[in-house]
């Protein structure tokens, strides 16, 4: 990549960081909590966007978070107070903020009216908050005299070894100085004495003191040298050091020299001195602002590793496991003692092994936290889209899961929080009818739950209309009419492709627009999403997901002699099946009977293609399995061997897709096994149960497509 | 002898747009990410010049000069401010605090490496 394509996108990637700190600091402002550092923080994020985008030129993203930072900056030094309605304003502003960086980095508009009118929302709130207009802040340092000297040795003066330069540092003691040497006088070498005295010392002293403390300096050599002394209170008082110009406002002040030890500001600034860089900002009425040094937070030592490094550790590390797994299957076989000195060693490996994957796991473990910060903001829209009164609470930003899978709730979970204030919530009218509050409450948690990530989005709304529901999807032909429904299997018609759309959804008080979108993003992710309903109470959406996409924890079994994986988190109970409770539908599908109700058969091998033959139920092995949707299907197979975490490896990548296959992993042996789809396995096995049986609405229900 | 600048900017954006430019010119670049990242640098370095961002997290610009200027063999260290700031109290206090020049973002690469010839002398 170009290296300034690559210095653009990290710009862009530290934007986004910065839009994250920006608004979760506004939001804990919000809220009351915030401390010095958060105000802080939230303007060096705006001002951050603000100097990057000066090195792209991105000129408008420069002017709106000049505007932005202006007002931050007056909130950081109290001139502004941060009331319920600047920060309404500062929240709205990060979101056009968040607008302009996207824009810039797709090339994309945005709603420029939208913009310019915050513009003016923000002056007219600075000049409300603090009242005098900010005249050019008075210098605030007194004005100090100015004496310039000229000094001009006689050879007498080098005579009496004198030292030119301990004058001069004499003079320091009084005030700053400038010092430039005149050498006009100097001849050409070949006249030159080396005794002669040909210079001249011209000296700006700034001190507040008598024309006599100036003289005194002089006065052991004021009969070996000229020395001229004059008050110039008027002139610039330090002839101004360089300064350089360039375009697009670039401006390099060399600062006159002063002495560090100097405490205080050292002059005035002559005014024409300053007009580069005003000319170069549009207005700043901030100029008060005594920028505290920032207390040192708390710091935790982190570096920044490409993603790509770490994949390639997690890819490697994966191989080690494999690996191990071979050696240990190597040691098994060559009919090594489990207490000899290798079997021992091999288990400490293992054991190391096995930290080392946690260990790299963790590294790209990351807490939902960025994607939770991204929800206020939909959720004030999309409250301001409909007209409701939102609250949103999150519950369990630290938890952690894998970047990979955070990449990929972002899209569900935005889907859910707009279900549930677009469908859950009322609006406040009929929500002051209901008795409730007007304002409707949105919770958003994260946990961990058995080896899984569970986040659910619950809101106080009125619940799932069932009756709607019901009758919606009895129009729609995805139920039968006669079909009794438990009030779970109604709630969850919404995730049915088909059940609504749109223009439907507006009359239901229920929900149900995109359901079987999120449905299948999920299920694309081994996850499962569920909801629970409680009318006039609202309703809750419940996400699992697993915590990686990089490993698995399986179930190791054979069928007709092949090593397949089923998937832990699908095993619902392991069974052994009695010929007497299998029952056979009249298509080439049996059916068992499980405690009073009967679940599809599948024999494994069979359904992958290993054998033409059925095995005998009773000779084999069933596992109750349950895909997505809490839709269950009893697996057959010959044998079970144990449990293991497995690698996953891609079979796309590394073959192409294959029907009922998930993926692949490799085993101790270095064979090769597949993980089986459960869901697609236990889908094909319901349709093939359904067909010709219309009247099965119960099944029915369960085609998920 | 070739010139090293220390760059203390909080932005990677940043500081990779310094390193480029300042690669490109020719000198030994360093990078630090705030001011105690910088105190931390030279304690094993000694820079020609330094460029320091002004608002930065955990020390900030001015906290950096000065600390700079506190150890009695840096006194005379080369430390120009690059920021977008224009409050003119704001430079001020960089001066006082012994900052040697004060440039204003955008930069433009040539005047940059120009004003650090200048000041590395």
């Amino acid at each position: 990549m170009d290296p300034m394509a690559a210095i653009r996108e990290t710009f862009f990637q530290e934007c986004e960081e910065q839009l994250a700190e920006l608004e979760a600091g506004l939001i804990l402002m919000e809220s009351g909590t915030a401390e010095a550092e958060t105000v802080n923080a939230v303007f060096r994020a705006v001002h951050s966007i603000k100097g990057g985008a000066g090195i792209f030129a991105l000129d408008a993203l420069v002017r709106f978070a000049h505007v932005f930072e202006t007002a931050l900056d007056q909130v950081r030094s109290g001139t502004l107070a941060a009331g319920p309605a600047v920060l309404n304003l500062l929240l709205r502003a990060a979101d056009v903020l968040a607008d302009l960086v996207r824009a810039a980095r797709e090339n994309g508009t945005v709603d420029e009216a939208r913009t310019a009118a915050l513009v003016v929302e923000f002056i007219q709130i600075s000049n409300l908050g603090h009242e005098p207009p900010p005249a050019p802040k008075p210098k605030a340092t007194p004005k100090v005299p100015v004496w310039n000297i000229a000094f001009t040795p006689t050879p007498a003066l080098y005579a009496k070894a004198n030292e030119t330069a301990l004058l001069l540092r004499e003079l320091r003691r009084l005030g700053p100085v400038q010092v430039a040497l005149d050498v006009t006088g100097l001849p050409e070498l070949s006249e030159l004495d080396p005794e002669g005295a040909y210079l001249t010392w011209n000296i700006t002293l700034e001190a507040d003191c008598p024309e006599q403390a100036v003289r005194n300096v002089f006065e052991f050599v004021e009969d070996d040298c000229v020395l001229e002394i004059s008050a110039a209170a008027a002139e610039p008082v330090l002839k101004p050091g360089d300064v350089i110009t360039g375009d697009n406002g670039f401006s390099f002040e060399f600062f006159p020299p002063s002495m560090p030890e100097d405490e205080e500001v050292v002059a005035a600034e002559p005014e024409h001195h300053e007009a580069p860089q005003i000319a170069a900002q549009k207005s700043n009425p901030v100029e008060a602002m005594a920028a505290k040094a920032e207390s040192a937070a708390a710091v935790s030592a982190t570096i920044r590793v490409d993603l790509d490094r770490v994949d390639r550790l997690i890819d490697l590390v994966g191989e080690l496991v494999i690996n191990e797994a071979m050696l240990s299957q190597r040691v098994l076989e060559a009919g090594i003692a489990r207490a000899s000195g290798v079997a021992m060693a091999l288990e400490e490996l293992e054991h190391l092994t096995r930290e080392i994957q946690d260990s790299v796991m963790a590294i790209r473990a990351q807490p939902v936290r960025s994607v939770f910060q991204r929800m206020p903001r939909l959720v004030r829209e999309v409250a301001a889209q409909t007209g409701k009164q939102v609250r949103l609470l999150t519950e369990g930003e630290g938890t952690e899961v894998d970047k990979t899978v955070i990449e990929r709730i972002a899209d569900p979970l935005t889907h859910m929080i707009r279900n549930a204030i677009d469908h859950g919530l009322e609006s406040p009218e009929k929500r002051h009818a209901a008795g409730k509050p007007a304002e409707g409450v949105v919770r958003l948690t994260a946990l961990h739950r058995s080896g899984r990530i569970v986040l659910e989005v619950a809101d106080d709304g009125a619940g799932i209309n069932r009756e709607r529901v019901k009758q919606k999807a009895v129009e729609n032909g995805l139920v039968a009419p006669d079909a009794t429904l438990t009030d779970d299997e109604i709630d969850n018609l919404i995730f049915l492709p088909g059940f609504s759309t749109a223009s439907t959804v507006s009359d239901i008080s229920g929900r149900g627009v995109g359901m079987d979108v999120v449905r299948q993003s999920v299920a694309a992710l081994g996850g499962r999403i569920s909801i629970a309903s409680r009318p006039g109470h609202g309703s809750t959406f419940t996400l699992s997901l697993p915590l990686t996409l990089a490993v698995l924890d399986g179930m190791v079994v054979s069928a007709h002699g092949h090593t397949l994986i089923i998937p832990l988190g699908a095993i619902v109970e392991t069974l052994k099946p009695k010929a007497a409770d299998v029952f056979p539908l009249d298509g080439e599908i049996n059916v068992i009977r499980l405690r009073g109700g009967y679940v599809p058969m599948v024999d494994v091998a069979a359904s992958l293609g290993y054998c033409e033959e059925f095995v005998e139920p009773d000779q084999s092995v069933a596992l109750l399995v349950e895909g997505e949707g809490g839709v269950r299907a009893v697996l057959l197979v010959d044998a079970i061997h144990g449990q293991r975490q497995v690698v996953i490896k891609s079979l796309e990548a590394n073959y192409r897709a294959v029907p009922g296959i998930a993926a692949a992993t490799v085993m101790g042996d270095g064979r090769v096994a597949l993980i089986l789809d459960v869901d697609a396995v236990v889908k094909t096995a319901r349709n093939e149960s359904t067909r010709g049986e219309p009247g099965r609405s119960e099944l029915s229900l369960a085609e998920a497509r | 002898m070739i010139t090293t600048v220390l760059t203390v900017d909080d932005s990677r954006a940043m500081r990779d747009m310094l390193r480029h430019s300042l690669l490109a010119a020719g000198f030994r670049v360093l990078q630090a990410e705030d001011g105690l990242h910088g105190l931390e640098v030279l304690e094993t370095e000694r820079p020609d010049v330094i460029v320091t961002d002004i608002n930065m997290p955990r020390m900030d610009g001015f906290g950096f000069i000065e600390a700079v200027r506190r150890d009695e063999t840096r006194r005379s260290m080369p430390v120009l401010v690059l920021t977008t700031e224009v409050d003119i109290e704001k430079k001020n206090r960089a001066r006082a605090a012994g900052a040697t020049g004060w440039i204003v973002k955008p930069f433009d690469p040539i005047k940059l490496v120009e004003a650090i010839r200048r000041v590395a002398a």
